[in-house]
């Protein structure tokens, strides 16, 4: 029993120190979500695009924005978080085209 | 012979007794239940990732949907009486979209727990527990309908659901009411729908409810209940208010109640985070402040980087039979945090606690690291 929870701790810690390893590696310029900033609060309104708006009424409320990820799991974690935070699919569009400008 | 064993991460006076792997339950103890299913069906958990894994490859059409592997990985230490635990732990969590509208998602926790052999015994005792937290499939069928399907945390106030993950939470420890209304193992087998039920510029009203099924299986050991949870969010005020009520349908047949309050006002880094709880025997509530200055150079200055913490509970018992895993005499408990946001997603967090009951008070020294990691799950093109 023991020895089967152990395999599978390490079966699991190999794919994700695996994981950590592809992801250091892959090219690409890793999207960075700004953090909560009162700075980017403060732009006047027009200058906002739609995505920012809800990035930053809703991405912060439960935990710090991430300092950055590949764009390769934009989608991902917008959907994710779709439904979390209650996301219109609109929404997800715009938030979307916000990590992807 | 198997069976599901919900660990607190905080060792207090009377599980000085070594034998985790024998304790059913450990209340007062430091991070909310973390659903740990013992032993753990391998081969249920590699069959479910892997499947998961070879649905998403075929499925996933755009170059933003691949996989993700995300969660935390941290170490913490935790010395009440002069005795210290220490616990090595890792949560990674799997996302998968799957066509247009499907995600499938899951979490898992891996740890081991160094604690003393108490009973003026030296040593200490190691235990490691590994299991799924959750795996559910999600269908998003509008923003109003989300159907939930699988084995899901239960939406009861808002800790189970939103702030377990060890890279979210402010302090170590869950709060001492985290066990309300959460059917002792924190996760229902079944359905769930979730969603927004109305939206305007000014507020929006969000909903959860849930049916779960009872079940035994080792990996998703769940109670037959049902229940949910509604929120109101003003956005302009940034503040957040909800209800949440579920009804255990065997055994016990218990009621429980919840309120939350959040509030994050607008150009501010500080957060204040609130809930009640009551169920048939007891009831309770936290509130917590945590805050980070942008006065000195912004979030990510040196000064902006730390961030003090504040938490503030009370237990009380209604009558004493103890079913819920809230203390046994009434408990107050004030938390001190201190926490450090290093660059590269780790994060230190430093807390001294003081806790009083009739059985006792009780200094809880708490310090861990925690690394949040956020990758494809594979290697891709760009
Ligand atoms: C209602 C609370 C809530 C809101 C609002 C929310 N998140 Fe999350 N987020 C979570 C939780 C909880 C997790 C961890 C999931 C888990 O471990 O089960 C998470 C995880 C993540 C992760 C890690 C990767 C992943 O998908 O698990 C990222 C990145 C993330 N959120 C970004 C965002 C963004 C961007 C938004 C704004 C659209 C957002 N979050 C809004 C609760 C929330």
């Amino acid at each position: 029993m023991m020895n089967s929870k152990l395999g599978l701790c390490g079966v699991l810690v190999l794919v994700s120190v695996s994981a950590f390893a592809v992801g250091a590696q892959q090219g690409g310029a890793p999207v960075t979500a700004p953090t909560r900033t009162a700075a980017d609060a403060k732009q006047p309104a027009q200058q906002q695009d739609e995505g920012q708006r809800v990035f930053q009424q809703h991405c912060s409320r439960c935990h710090a924005a991430p300092e950055g990820f590949s764009p390769r799991i934009s989608g991902t974690i917008v959907r994710h978080m779709r439904v979390r935070a209650s996301l219109s699919e609109h929404e997800e569009k715009e938030l979307l085209r916000f990590f992807n400008p | 012979m198997y069976r599901k064993v919900t660990i607190d991460l905080q060792l207090i006076e009377d599980c000085g007794t070594h034998g985790l792997a024998q304790s059913a339950k450990f209340t007062d103890m430091l991070r909310l239940h973390l659903d740990i299913k013992v032993p753990v069906a391998a081969r249920a958990i590699r069959g479910s990732l892997f499947a998961l894994a070879i649905l998403a490859t075929t499925h996933h059409g755009s170059a933003q949907n691949t996989p993700l592997i995300s969660g935390g990985a941290g170490f913490f230490t935790s010395t009440n009486g002069g005795m210290t635990t220490y616990l090595p732990i890792i949560e990674p969590l799997i996302a998968a979209p799957l066509g247009q509208h499907v995600l499938a998602e899951s979490r898992a926790a891996l740890l081991e727990i160094v604690s003393p052999n108490g009973s003026n015994q030296s040593g200490y005792d190691h235990s490691h527990f590994i299991g799924l937290t959750y795996l559910q499939g999600d269908y998003l069928a509008s923003r109003h309908f989300t159907l939930v399907g699988g084995d899901y945390l239960i939406p009861f106030n808002t800790y189970n659901d939103r702030l377990s993950p060890i890279w979210i939470g402010n302090l170590q420890d869950g709060p001492l009411i985290a066990s309300l209304g959460t059917f002792s193992s924190g996760s229902g087998l079944g359905g769930m729908l979730r969603g927004n039920a109305i939206e305007s510029n000014k507020y929006s009203i969000d909903y959860a409810c849930f049916y779960s099924v009872p079940s035994s299986n080792e990996q998703f050991i769940a109670q037959r209940g049902s229940g949910g949870r509604a929120s109101v969010y003003l956005p302009n005020q940034r503040l957040e208010a909800g209800f949440s009520y579920d009804r255990l349908l065997q055994s016990t047949r218990e009621n429980f109640f919840g309120a939350h309050v959040w509030w994050e006002p607008k150009d501010t880094a500080f957060r204040l985070r609130s809930e009640f709880g009551r169920g048939q025997h007891a009831q309770g509530y936290w509130v917590e402040a945590d805050y980070r200055t942008q006065r000195f150079g912004g979030l990510d200055s040196a000064i902006g980087r730390i961030e003090p913490v504040f938490r503030m509970q009370q237990t009380f018992r209604i009558d004493a039979v103890a079913s819920d895993g809230l203390p046994s005499m009434n408990t107050q408990r004030v938390d001190f945090g201190l926490n450090y946001s290093l660059p590269h997603n780790t994060r230190i967090l430093t807390s001294y606690a003081r806790q009083f009951s009739a059985s006792g008070n009780q200094n809880i020294w708490e310090t861990g690291i925690v690394y949040r990691f956020l990758v494809p799950a594979w290697k891709g093109k760009r």
